[in-house]
């Protein structure tokens, strides 16, 4: 897969092709400039995941919105910090936005929302989120492939970590695993996952 | 179960305790394996949002736009140190003056001769490790100032890392009953407590607290234990705003 792949700007058909043009690491070096037409062109490539992973993490639309904003904010003023030899654009941005939304959902969360049980944390997402899904772009389905090929433990660790903001102790008690085995199953997961789809060479 | 590599799968997507992720992006320093291993697993986790893309609202676009105006991009990191020789700038301390500063500097720094030759590895304390961290990141920026009495102190701040550290050099130690103390100073304007400096005349110190989107970094002096809010203008000031 390529990891420099762009979503479609803006086009609510997920199977047309990003336009030429869109190398997000041209974009980001234009963004580290000041150049503001650049940053907006990264926003129309990449705002569906950003929001989309934002929304799956802190489930609350408008928190999502605000996570997303940070995150941009942050992706334009360190735009200059991202180097091309350690990893793609994508990866760079998709980091930054996981970060806040989950230092969002861990701070948002007081001590006594923290006894919350792992059902009603997995609540299902609302309907236009499903909605999505059901458009399955060929890289979700790509995604979705690589994941079936996780053991269910390791499946459910990473999503429990990604989607969840859990630390892996907290994933380790949650998915009833002794104490410590969670990181490995993540791990193990994640190296499965990248060797599958091709990333991360 | 204490290998500290077997961190990585966690770390790429942000499942590590705070204390958990220190100790491992301190091992990360020195070890490329796991700096390669964390590419390419954040890499992999990446993926995982093309399978939750959701079109954000439309509003989203032009508040990003917007908001994007009145921040200025970081500039690229250069291997010179940056030039970023600081004189002090009451401004951002309202309402001292600068009259008021150096007076104030030439008051509590008593002229120190000292032949101790500035070595801030001397010291092994564990803090170091944390400091080295700092002076040598890629986006380490200094702010140097030399005081009347010869004395001189470098800040040095690495958003990257999120932390300032203080080198210092021929400082005469607070009066008797008195702490200098140190400030990070926000974006909002507010100085945060950053920890109280050692009696050493030649120190390294590692500001407490998050120093990522620090405007500036002061000492002042406090009463021994230090204050929640400085209680006197700054002996100094370093302005990291443009940094």
């Amino acid at each position: 897969m390529d990891p420099g792949h762009t979503e479609p700007a803006g086009t609510p058909h997920p199977g047309v092709p990003a336009a030429p043009g869109h190398d997000l690491a041209a974009l980001l070096k234009h963004s580290a400039r000041g150049d503001r037409a650049a940053f907006a062109d990264l926003y129309d490539a990449t705002s569906r995941r950003v929001y989309g992973l934002a929304l799956r993490v802190v489930r609350d639309p408008a928190q999502a919105e605000e996570v997303a904003q940070e995150a941009y904010l942050e992706i334009w003023r360190t735009a200059s910090r991202y180097d091309p030899e350690r990893g793609s654009a994508v990866s760079w941005l998709l980091t930054i936005a996981h970060r806040k939304a989950v230092d969002r959902v861990r701070s948002a969360e007081a001590a006594a929302r923290r006894d919350e049980t792992y059902h009603h944390r997995n609540q299902p997402v609302d309907h236009d989120a499903t909605a999505e899904a059901a458009h399955a772009s060929l890289e979700a389905r790509r995604v979705r492939a690589a994941l079936a090929g996780l053991t269910d433990v390791q499946r459910e660790a990473i999503e429990l970590a990604y989607f969840g903001g859990y630390t892996h102790t907290e994933v380790a008690g949650l998915l009833d695993l002794p104490v410590g085995t969670a990181k490995t199953r993540i791990r193990d997961g994640l190296i499965r996952l990248r060797d599958t789809i091709g990333v991360g060479g | 179960m204490n290998d500290v590599h077997a961190l990585s799968g966690a770390y790429a997507v942000d499942a590590l305790d705070p204390a958990e992720r220190a100790l491992f992006e301190e091992h990360l320093d020195g070890c490329e394996t796991c700096r390669a291993e964390v590419e390419s697993l954040r890499e992999a986790a990446a993926t995982l949002a093309d399978d939750a893309a959701v079109a954000p609202p439309a509003g989203l676009r032009d508040r990003v736009l917007a908001e994007i105006q009145t921040v200025r991009p970081l500039p690229p990191v250069t291997t010179a140190p940056a030039s970023n020789v600081s004189v002090l700038r009451p401004r951002r301390w309202r309402p001292w003056t600068a009259a008021t500063l150096v007076a104030a500097a030439a008051a509590v720094l008593a002229v120190v001769v000292t032949t101790t030759v500035w070595q801030p590895w001397a010291d092994e304390e564990p803090a170091l490790t944390a400091a080295e961290q700092v002076l040598e990141a890629d986006d380490a920026v200094r702010a140097s100032q030399e005081f009347p009495d010869g004395s001189r102190a470098t800040v040095v701040l690495s958003r990257s890392e999120g932390r300032a550290v203080i080198l210092t050099e021929d400082m005469a130690p607070a009066p008797s009953g008195k702490d200098y103390e140190l400030w990070l100073q926000t974006p909002a304007g507010d100085m945060e407590p950053a920890g109280l400096m050692p009696d050493d005349s030649d120190a390294t110190v590692v500001l407490d607290g998050d120093a990522s989107e620090a405007t500036g970094v002061g000492i002042t002096v406090e009463p021994d234990g230090g204050s929640p809010e400085p209680s006197t203008p700054p002996i100094a000031v370093f302005d990291l705003s443009e940094a």
